[in-house]
C-alpha cells in the first residue's frame, strides 16, 4: 500500500514560505494498491493530485470524512470531476436528515461554485456510508462515525497485508476526564486497532485543547494516548493548526517529544510525504 | 469486543458531568455505566461493580405504587423503553439502602444513532423530597 499526503492543513489554507515544509494545503491523502487509487477527504490538497499512468482503470473513489468545507474545498477543482470519461464514486457520512447530494449541493452550486454538481461531466456515484464495511477492488475499508462537530466517519483502509487509518478529525477526550482509558469507551477504536500507520488530529498542545474542549479536535497527548490504546505501529499527527509556522510545529512538537514516550514511531504528517506500509 | 457507538460514549461523557443520577443500559438492559449521583441510590459504586448483567442490576431495586404494591417490570420506565425503543417517565417508590420507601421520578430515553439503530437506553431518576 502506497499513501502519498497532499494536505495535512486544518481549517484553512495557509500557503506562505513560513508553512511550506509541512505544507498549507487542507486535508487530503491518497492511497494506492493494486494501480487502484482511493482519495481520502477533498481540502485544497486535492488539486494537486496527479492521476497518472499508474491508474488501470478510468475509475476514482473519493471518501469524504466529512463536509466541513477544509474537506470538500477541493472538489470543485478536482480534474477527473470534468472528465466525461472518468467514473467518480464520492462516498460520505449519512446525516440523518438530508442526502450527501443535498448536503454536497450546498458547496457545489452558485453563489459559492459556479458548476452544479448535476452538472459535472464525469459519471458520477455518490454512496452514503455510516457504520459501514464496503470493498473497492483490492481494498477493504471500515468506516465508523467518531467524535466530532456533525456527521463524521474515520477510515479503516486495509489493502495487501497492511491497514492504514484515517481520522484526521477526532476529538475521543470530549468529556469531564478526558479519554476514558478502556477500548469499549474509545471513540474510533476499531478503526485503529492494530493498525500499521494512523493519521490522526493533533491540532492542539495540552495547554490549548483546555479552551478548545468541544471544537471536535485533539491535543497531540489525546492523540498519543489514543495511538497507544489502539496498539498501532506508527503514527502521523495531523489537522496542523492554521496559525502555526514551519518553525513552531518544529518547536512544539519538539517539547512533546521530550516528555512523549510511546512504542511506536510517531511524527508530524508533512505535506509531499510518501509512506510504503509494506516496507515497514 | 467491539467499542460502544459513539452516542453511547458522549452519553456517559455527558451523564459524568452531571449531578443527577444517570443509568446507561445496552439494549438487553445490562447496565454499562452509571454516574457518581447514582452511585448513592445503588448503594455501588461503578468503579468496583463495572458492567452489571440485566439479571443482577435489575433486581436491586424495589419499585412499589404509592400503596406499597409491587409495581410489575413491564411498567417501568425504562423496561418500556427497551421494549419500544421509546421514551417514558413515571413516578412511583423505592425502596432505599437505609430501607426507607423513596418516591422518585424515572425518565427514561432510547439511544438512538445516525444509523437510526437502537443502541442502549438512559434512565434519569429524579429525587423527589416528598417520602
Amino acid at each position: 500500500m502506497k499513501i502519498k499526503l497532499w494536505g495535512v492543513r486544518g481549517s484553512i489554507t495557509t500557503t506562505g514560505p513560513e508553512t511550506a515544509y509541512y505544507g498549507g494545503n487542507t486535508s487530503c491523502v491518497d492511497v494506492w494498491e493494486d494501480g487502484c487509487l482511493l482519495v481520502l477527504d477533498g481540502g485544497s490538497g486535492i488539486q494537486k493530485l496527479v492521476v497518472n499512468n499508474e491508474l488501470t482503470t478510468k475509475r476514482i473513489d473519493v471518501l469524504l470524512t466529512h463536509l466541513h468545507l477544509d474537506h470538500i474545498q477541493g472538489l470543485g477543482f478536482f480534474k477527473p470531476l470534468f472528465d466525461p470519461s472518468m467514473e467518480v464514486h464520492i462516498w460520505g457520512p449519512a446525516s440523518s436528515t438530508r442526502t450527501l447530494h443535498s448536503r454536497l449541493s450546498r458547496y457545489l452550486s452558485p453563489p459559492l461554485f459556479p458548476v452544479l454538481i448535476r452538472d459535472l461531466p464525469c459519471k458520477l456515484t455518490l454512496h452514503e456510508i455510516e457504520n459501514s464495511r464496503f470493498n473497492i477492488g483490492p481494498f477493504t475499508i471500515q468506516s465508523n462515525y467518531v467524535i466530532h462537530p456533525g456527521p463524521t466517519v474515520g477510515f479503516r483502509v486495509s489493502g495487501g497485508q497492511s491497514t492504514f487509518t484515517y481520522i484526521p478529525d477526532h476529538e475521543p477526550a470530549l468529556g469531564k476526564n478526558g479519554i476514558i482509558k478502556n477500548n469499549r469507551w474509545l471513540s474510533g477504536y476499531d478503526l485503529a486497532a492494530g493498525a500499521d500507520l494512523l493519521l490522526h488530529d493533533a491540532q492542539y498542545t495540552e495547554q490549548e485543547y483546555i479552551n478548545k474542549k468541544g471544537w471536535g479536535h485533539s491535543s497531540m497527548e489525546d492523540a498519543g494516548l489514543f495511538a497507544s490504546m489502539a496498539g498501532v505501529k506508527r503514527v502521523l499527527f495531523a489537522h496542523h493548526d492554521p496559525s502555526r509556522t514551519d518553525i513552531q510545529l518544529d518547536n512544539i512538537f519538539t517539547s512533546f517529544q521530550e516528555k512523549a514516550s510511546y512504542p511506536f514511531n510517531f511524527q508530524l504528517a508533512r505535506e509531499g510525504m510518501e509512506i510504503i506500509l509494506d516496507n515497514l | 469486543m467491539p467499542a460502544y457507538e459513539i452516542e453511547i460514549v458522549l452519553n456517559r461523557q455527558l451523564a459524568d458531568c452531571l449531578s443527577i443520577p444517570v443509568f446507561i443500559t445496552d439494549t438487553k438492559g445490562n447496565l454499562i455505566f452509571y454516574n457518581e449521583p447514582a452511585e448513592e441510590i445503588f448503594g455501588k459504586r461503578f468503579e468496583d461493580t463495572g458492567e452489571m448483567q440485566v439479571e443482577q442490576w435489575s433486581t436491586m431495586f424495589k419499585p412499589v405504587d404509592e400503596n406499597g404494591i409491587a409495581i410489575p417490570p413491564e411498567e417501568l420506565p425504562l423496561v418500556q423503553t427497551l421494549q419500544h425503543a421509546t421514551p417514558h417517565h413515571k413516578t412511583f417508590c423505592i425502596e432505599s439502602m437505609q430501607g426507607k420507601n423513596q418516591k422518585i421520578s424515572v425518565t427514561s430515553y432510547p439511544i438512538i444513532g445516525r444509523t437510526g439503530t437502537m443502541s442502549g437506553a438512559v434512565a434519569i431518576f429524579w429525587k423527589s423530597n416528598d417520602e
